[in-house]
């Protein structure tokens, strides 16, 4: 019942915004149509913005995964990581989510292949990539379309909130399903 | 900034060294440079599409009145952005998109917010407080409808593919809460520089 009003929202959400925004508009005298290709035009100038930084932040890390520094890393991290809940094949997800959101959900679909979707492992990893995001490209976009290049805090914080996410994805799994 | 990205770089030279796999980097570099802007332009039509929706949204006061409505919640978050400013309406369209899971429209909001808040900052070019929590909360959003993992979990069988939504929002809820958490507690580790030093 819940689950079919959420689904129902998240296809319904996005046609009703569309049109439902401008309509509204128009109601209030509005010049709609001028005034959205006036915003579409700031839109498009973001996204030119936007590529240098990301030029920047997605060299690094596609530099730091080719690197093998992520295998190394998961070797090292498994016999302890594999005890407070997290199984081995979930852990490359921990470390490459804050980096490439492709590429983690390149790790979900290999567990979910290889210990199934409702394993302990294949809900732990679906749960720890829907509540986390692309850390890296989120700041990099909103920071770069603004020109800042000094995060300060945001940085940190942010990773602090990933491993805030990834322990409470451990626990909650554990707590709703056993493991 | 610099800092951490001249780590990266340095970091992965050094390992793919160690590690006997230099051979891989050049073409790394090559492909992940081709694919920031694939990525930027692949972004370019949502974010057209919704920074024209979203000012047609601010010209009918939708946004205001957004903005009006999340203010006591939002007030205390931000209490350096003046109370009428038009990032309040972005942040709380941002903060309802990304909980619903329209990533695509979440962005443009976000970086609508991001416009606004740096209007207000003191200090342009370095984080204020208001932008480093704003951009912690979005890298940790709460997910009532975490979309493309439904799917994946539906593509691979899954007896019921949305049994994980109330795990999901309750991890992500953590995660929200220590964003908010830390970005309040390390922000007099990463001082400003006083308004105006653009060094």
């Amino acid at each position: 019942m819940i689950r079919a009003a959420l689904e129902a929202l998240s296809v319904w959400a996005v046609p009703l915004l569309v049109a439902g925004i401008p309509a509204w508009a128009l109601t209030r005298k509005v010049k709609v149509y001028p005034v959205f290709v006036e915003g579409a035009k700031e839109g498009f100038q973001v996204a030119v913005r936007i590529i240098p930084p990301l030029v920047a932040v997605v060299v690094a890390l596609g530099m730091l995964r080719a690197s093998g520094a992520m295998d190394g890393l998961a070797a090292l991290l498994a016999p302890v990581t594999s005890r407070i809940g997290i199984p081995a094949s979930v852990l490359p997800l921990v470390l490459v989510r804050p980096l490439s959101g492709g590429a983690a959900l390149g790790v979900v679909a290999d567990v979910l292949r290889s210990d199934g979707p409702d394993s302990y492992a294949g809900r732990l990893a679906s749960v720890m990539a829907g509540s986390t995001e692309t850390t890296f490209y989120v700041l990099a976009v909103y920071f770069g379309a603004v020109g800042i290049t000094r995060y300060r805090q945001a940085l940190p914080a942010a990773l602090i909130a990933d491993l805030a996410g990834f322990a409470a994805s451990v626990a909650a799994v554990r707590w709703l399903f056993g493991s | 900034m610099s800092a951490i990205w001249v780590l990266l770089l340095v970091a992965s030279v050094v390992v793919a060294a160690v590690t006997g796999r230099v051979g891989a980097l050049p073409g790394a570099i090559a492909e992940s440079a081709g694919r920031a802007v694939t990525l930027s332009l692949g972004l370019a039509g949502v974010l057209a599409l919704w920074m024209g929706l979203m000012k047609v949204a601010e010209e009918a006061g939708l946004v205001r009145a957004l903005g009006r409505l999340a203010r006591p919640i939002l007030r205390r978050l931000f209490p350096s952005v003046p109370q009428d400013s038009p990032a309040m309406g972005a942040m709380t369209m941002n903060i309802a998109a990304n909980v619903l899971g329209l990533g695509n429209a979440a962005t443009p909001f976000g970086i609508r917010a991001m416009e606004e808040l740096e209007r207000a900052n003191p200090t342009p070019g370095t984080a204020s407080d208001a932008q480093a929590l704003f951009c912690a909360l979005n890298t940790a959003s709460v997910q009532l409808v975490p979309a493309t993992v439904i799917a994946l979990r539906a593509a691979a069988g899954a007896r019921q593919p949305a049994d994980i939504l109330a795990a999901t929002l309750l991890a992500s809820c953590c995660a929200t809460v220590a964003a908010v958490c830390a970005a309040w507690a390390l922000r007099r580790l990463f001082p400003a520089p006083p308004p105006g030093d653009r060094t």
